[in-house]
């Protein structure tokens, strides 16, 4: 899995509450059986003006001149920074994978949906949460502000802003040391085989009734 | 010491261990599979050379892309006219056939949406871990079960270790006391539950769903109920298991029989919280007060009793709600203080994991029933759950009363709920749903989405626009 140690870059603000992952990838571009190539058609019909469809060049399609991702200001942004409860409703991971496309490598916003944060965890995707006075705070200094960068290192938790102040951030210890060292979770997850194999044998013995569902 | 919640009990009979922090391992007894979010997970076993764990703990359908034509349907996978989606359901065709996965394929009679054909082949049972990688497999825990959506690489670890790393979430009790007034459904409770606490009002809980109301709810409600759990932010819903439970599941094809049963059954009823059970957050609602609800906006929480108005946003202190509220207007084309009951529609759609099994078509059709779909009404699809719901409506000729008030019968599958097939709306056309979503281009670029229970919904068709169901004489 794809490793997150820092990443200092440019600041998208996306001011909008509850984006849900229909938001950030429609359904029409979940037809793809790969992981990847998803970044072209991220937060598509805000994006662009007319309808998207899966496999069509994007390079020609109208542009929506009021969404701010689209600003010549915000070109090379890595770092979004977001709303309340990012990434709501559905599972797709390729939500995750069209942020990784595009070029985010982390979010940072009040609360977010808990099946989406298990997905950005899996793609090396780091999600800040921070409280919303600080959020607030953030946005307003990214408007006022062209080129408004920040300085996120995880191995401290920290954000360090342009004028140098800094912004202490929480994760688990667990999920910050699968992204400081990329790690495979399936490969750690068989490290523990036997306990899996032990347990169950014995929720076999006692629930035989699932283990002989298949073919019946 | 506290007693134990119907959560905790199914959390801990699940634990294979506790890690190093505060995630443990988690067995998982059964996963469900469709064509959209495993194709990369098979493809990531194959790259690395590993095989499911327990390839009977499987089970796959296409449902996300299928169309629901007659005429397509009728030649099978090769019958997708969509390239594209024909890839996808023959990649899961073949990815099942690879790994040894059971699948109902598109042309089997018991195929239909996952979350209708689990429960309904007794493949779903109580007590069990459930996951898919579909936020709405919190529709199993209807019967009892901890069920919740994963993505694609959790899809990838669970097929490859059986089991998944967790965090235990919180318990929470929604308890909804009292009776439900006649014309009032699951689909309203769940409604009113959503917009009572917001769409993420239940992030990081698990929500058990308990109180006279829910308990005197077929299990078929409960299960509408649970699917829009994650639509208040939850992961999992749950509701307890009860006589009621236990009738659904007997003589059902993968259920069991005999002396397994009776164990089975003994175990089962043991899955209710402890009378002593400490919940981190209990919410109460008195079933009296619900009307049948209908969303107005982009949020599942955007709703109102359909006696109500569009609000107004200007009456709103917090800034970034309203907003939110004029942004949602904007796009549903609406006027604060409407009337619910005078936004004209354009489409009907009765279906979706939320509203499609056979006691849905009932209600709906009892109110269609000798009455003709609306001249505004540009296209009303019926949509059954399933093969085998869509074979016991047209046992009790659903489909000819349907048809013969003008709407559409169609073939099972997910359909305009997602609107990943050719079932869609068009630019700014609003349409009374069923569905589980009101999300700004969810069921077509530009579409407009109003959520409602499925005799909300027939009733829209046959008047153009939404009437109180209560106010509706059944024919």
């Amino acid at each position: 899995m794809k490793k997150f140690i820092s990443e200092d870059g440019l600041v998208l603000p996306l001011d909008r509450a509850n984006v849900d992952t229909d938001y950030i990838i429609p359904k029409q571009f979940l037809k793809s059986i790969k992981r990847t190539g998803f970044g072209k058609n991220l937060f598509d019909e805000a994006r662009y003006l007319d309808k998207g469809l899966p496999d069509a060049d994007c390079s020609d399609r109208p542009i929506n001149p009021d969404f701010v991702m689209n600003q010549p200001r915000y070109k090379g942004v890595s770092i979004l920074l977001a709303r309340e409860n990012f990434g709501c409703g559905s599972s797709r991971e390729h939500a995750p994978w069209a942020l990784d496309d595009y070029g985010f490598r982390c979010v940072i916003a009040p609360s977010f949906a808990d099946i989406f944060f298990n997905n950005c965890v899996k793609n090396g995707i780091l999600l800040i949460v921070l409280e919303d006075k600080i959020v607030e705070k953030l946005f307003s200094e990214t408007a006022a502000n062209e080129g408004y960068r920040l300085a996120v290192d995880l191995p401290s938790q920290t954000i360090t802003t342009p004028s140098g102040e800094t912004i202490a951030f929480e994760i688990e210890e667990s999920r910050k040391n699968i992204l400081l060292n990329g790690l495979d979770d399936i490969s750690l997850t068989l490290q523990n085989k036997n306990d899996i194999q032990a347990y169950e044998t014995g929720w076999q013995q006692k629930s035989p009734w699932l283990f002989s569902q298949a073919g019946s | 010491m506290a007693g134990l919640t119907l959560y905790d009990k199914l959390w801990e009979s699940h634990l294979v261990k506790n890690l190093d922090d505060d995630t443990s391992l988690i067995y998982i007894d059964l996963h469900f599979l469709h064509e959209v979010t495993s194709p990369q997970a098979f493809e990531g076993l194959r790259i690395a050379g590993r095989k499911p764990w327990r390839a009977g703990a499987n089970m796959a359908t296409p449902d996300h892309n299928v169309p629901t034509t007659k005429d397509e349907r009728s030649r099978g996978v090769e019958g997708i006219l969509d390239p594209t989606s024909k890839i996808q359901v023959k990649s899961l065709d073949s990815n099942c056939l690879e790994f040894g996965i059971d699948e109902f394929q598109i042309d089997d009679p018991r195929h239909g949406i996952v979350h209708v054909i689990g429960p309904e082949q007794g493949r779903t049972l109580p007590g069990m871990t459930i996951v898919c990688g579909d936020s709405h497999t919190s529709t199993h825990g209807a019967l009892g079960a901890l069920a919740h959506g994963i993505g694609t690489s959790e899809v990838e670890h669970v097929l490859a270790t059986q089991c998944l790393v967790q965090k235990k979430a919180k318990n929470m009790l929604i308890k909804v006391n009292g009776q439900l007034n006649s014309g009032v459904t699951a689909k309203d409770v769940v409604l009113a539950i959503i917009g009572h606490i917001g769409t993420a009002g239940g992030t990081g809980y698990t929500i058990e769903f308990g109180g006279e109301a829910i308990q005197s709810l077929s299990v078929e409600g409960r299960m509408t109920v649970c699917n829009m759990a994650i639509e208040a932010g939850a992961r999992a819903g749950i509701v307890a298991v009860d006589e009621k439970t236990i009738e659904y599941v007997k003589g059902r094809p993968f259920a069991p029989t005999g002396e397994t049963w009776d164990l089975a059954e003994a175990a089962w009823r043991d899955l209710v919280s402890d009378a002593d059970a400490e919940f981190d957050a209990v919410v109460e609602l008195e079933a009296a007060d619900i009307a049948p609800q209908v969303s107005w906006g982009t949020s599942p929480e955007m709703v109102a009793p359909v006696t109500g108005n569009v609000p107004d946003p200007a009456l709103m202190t917090n800034e970034s709600k309203r907003n939110n509220y004029q942004q949602a207007l904007k796009y549903m084309g609406l006027e604060a203080g409407t009337p619910i009951q005078s936004i004209q529609l354009d489409r009907v759609f009765i279906g979706s994991c939320t509203n499609s099994r056979i006691e849905d078509l009932r209600a709906a059709a009892a109110v269609v029933k000798g009455r003709k779909v609306a001249a505004n009404i540009k296209e009303a699809l019926v949509v059954p759950g399933s093969g085998l719901v869509k074979a016991q409506a047209e046992l009790e000729g659903l489909d000819r009363i349907f048809t013969e008030a003008g709407l559409q019968w169609r073939e099972p599958g997910c359909s305009m709920c997602l609107a990943m097939n050719a079932d869609q709306l068009g630019e700014g056309e609003h349409c009374a749903s069923t569905s589980n979503r009101n999300f700004e281009g969810r069921q077509g670029f530009g579409g407009r989405t109003h959520l409602v229970s499925p005799a909300m919904a027939a009733a829209a068709a046959v008047h153009g626009h939404f009437v109180d169901i209560r106010e509706v004489e059944l024919n």
